[in-house]
């Protein structure tokens, strides 16, 4: 007898198949969209890379971090630092500040790992503050006011402005498509059935043999070189990197961690929806000034009330979607009966 | 004399200033079942998480095949073969049962136990296999987490209360299971309350009491008298 192990439901197969046109279309978005569109689109899927990474890392490995902002700063700095000073080409400084960031994290989670809980959040805000007075010393980089990226670091990447601004879309979308690779792949290899029984009981997932320090260490590692990735395309981007800007918390953890919970904390759709919802938010809302931010505290505040897993949570256990084919599924020992 | 599967070696444990286990020496020779028996907070369960790494304060005292254990994380030693069925079950609710059981055989160790068996010894986890764990009965949970425990295919297995809570027709089932898993030449330490089923189905008896051993015995020959009173040391 064999067992077939299955994690596809009908919805996630015609998911998978619906997706192929989607992403055509998406890489087809410079011939359809405005500047403005596709700029705006760029950020919509830088912001929901760091949601899904986010995601991982609280959700599933319960490693609350408001630090994240230490890659992102980190992953546009060395990337300014790499063009400008080391003279490399764009794409070439990319890979590299993904390894980058998976070496300058590893020594970070030995230390901060010996943190627990609320210890552990406020340690990484620690940490993050660290980066941006580390890089904020760098006279070459412009210190405490920053810099820009070179004209002719920007033209090595296309001729002309449209075809600039196509390439950084492709590079966004890359980049989300990466991520969320990434994570569908982790989540469904071993170490993803790990992380799920650790989410759930770290003492019943222990005492089976799973090495939780283990496990958190790859997870913290992985998002952190992807994050540096994500900080390097959202400062390519701007153009510009100043500390405060690299290492804003507001921005590339509050938000953040805003998407994730309206989106579902601990799915992988959540934090895809939650960006959605987010931009939409952003989007309508954004003349209102201040107005703008309260209406996001009282959007996030209805939903952690009524819908604590938030809304992809919410849609879950209505009607059981899923859309990632990620929970296991066993067909074939019925066949043994027949 | 050869070493003992798992021995104990004057194991003391402690929760900060609160002493829970007094010097308790114990043995586990292969293939038997070994019950251990006693009152609430007599230690039982603070003796099993020891052995099972979740408490660490004891690294001479627990031997495994001869080799100190005491300092191993719990999942070095699910990795060497000792696999725990925790007191309360502890499943993975977000999981269905199937999940859970796939997830006790993580480690990969080779051996008798896999799904199809699993299901063979429980059938009603076969039917119920696409539930969330939580959904549940009492009794089923328990049969999930001992299943969960056998695909780890241990050597040893740690049974912590497991009629706890349960109704006597349940714990009837469960316990009649219970030699179709030790038959495959498993070895099976049951920490039980219920007396009489724990004698019922062990070669060998230990009583704890306030973290002492208050009496080892063979289950079929200890007179009842001396077990009660080892029990609730009266």
């Amino acid at each position: 007898m064999t067992l077939i192990v299955t994690r596809r439901t009908r919805l996630s197969t015609a998911w998978l198949i619906l997706l192929v046109p989607i992403v055509l279309l998406l890489i087809a978005a410079p011939w359809w969209a405005g500047r403005a569109d596709l700029r705006l689109m760029g950020e919509i899927a830088l912001y929901m890379s760091l949601a899904v990474l986010w995601n991982l890392l609280a959700g599933y490995a319960g490693l609350v971090s408001v630090g994240q902002q230490a890659y992102v700063g980190f992953g546009g700095y060395l990337f300014f630092a790499l063009t400008m000073l080391a003279g490399l080409h764009p794409y070439a400084a990319l890979p590299l500040v993904v390894l980058a960031g998976f070496v300058i994290s590893a020594p970070v989670a030995v230390l901060i790992f010996r943190l627990r809980g609320a210890y552990f959040a406020i340690g990484t805000w620690v940490v993050a503050e660290v980066f941006r007075l580390s890089f904020a010393q760098v006279s070459a980089l412009g210190g405490g006011s920053g810099t820009s990226l070179s004209p002719n670091i920007v033209r090595s990447l296309a001729d002309g402005r449209d075809a600039r601004e196509a390439v950084a879309w492709w590079l966004a979308l890359g980049a989300v498509s990466l991520v969320i690779g990434a994570v569908v792949w982790l989540l469904r290899s071993r170490q993803g059935v790990a992380l799920t029984a650790i989410r759930d009981n770290e003492l019943a997932a222990r005492s089976l043999g799973i090495d939780i320090w283990r496990t958190k260490f790859t997870v913290y590692v992985l998002v952190s070189g992807l994050t540096a990735l994500i900080g390097a395309l959202i400062f390519l981007q701007k153009l510009r990197i100043s500390p405060d800007a690299a290492f804003s918390a507001n921005d590339w953890t509050a938000f953040v961690i805003f998407i994730v919970v309206i989106g579902g904390i601990g799915t992988l759709e959540g934090p895809i929806l939650g960006t959605l919802v987010f931009f939409a938010l952003r989007e309508t809302l954004a003349d209102l000034g201040t107005v703008y931010l309260i209406a996001l505290g009282i959007v996030a505040i209805v939903i952690m009330l009524f819908a604590p897993r938030g809304l992809w949570g919410f849609l879950r256990d209505r009607w059981g979607v899923e859309l990632f084919p990620l929970s296991r599924r066993v067909s074939g020992l019925a066949k043994k009966e027949a | 004399m050869p070493d003992a599967l798992l021995s104990l070696q004057a194991l003391n444990a402690h929760y900060g200033d609160f002493q829970a286990l007094y010097g308790v020496n114990l043995k586990v020779e292969p293939g038997e079942v070994v019950a251990v028996i006693g009152a609430n907070g007599a230690g039982k369960t603070t003796m099993l998480r020891s052995i099972a790494g979740l408490l660490r304060n004891a690294p001479e005292a627990i031997r495994w095949k001869g080799q100190a254990i005491g300092a191993l994380r719990a999942d070095q030693v699910a990795a060497l073969g000792i696999a725990l069925v925790p007191e309360g079950r502890l499943l993975f609710p977000s999981l269905s049962v199937e999940e859970n059981l796939i997830i006790g055989g993580q480690l990969g160790r080779k051996g008798p136990w896999s799904l199809p068996r699993v299901y063979e010894l429980f059938p009603i986890l076969k039917e119920r296999r696409h539930q969330q764990s939580t959904s549940l009965s009492g009794g089923q949970q328990q049969m999930v987490a001992i299943g969960r425990a056998l695909m780890a295919n241990p050597e040893l297995v740690l049974m912590d209360e497991i009629s706890l809570g349960l109704a006597p027709v349940i714990i009837r089932q469960i316990y009649e299971a219970l030699p179709g898993i030790v038959g495959e030449g498993l070895t099976a330490m049951i920490v039980e309350q219920d007396i009489a089923k724990a004698l019922s189905v062990s070669q060998r008896v230990y009583c704890l009491q306030e973290g002492r051993v208050s009496l080892e015995g063979q289950s079929q020959s200890v007179p009842r008298e001396e077990i009660t009173r080892a029990y609730f040391g009266v």
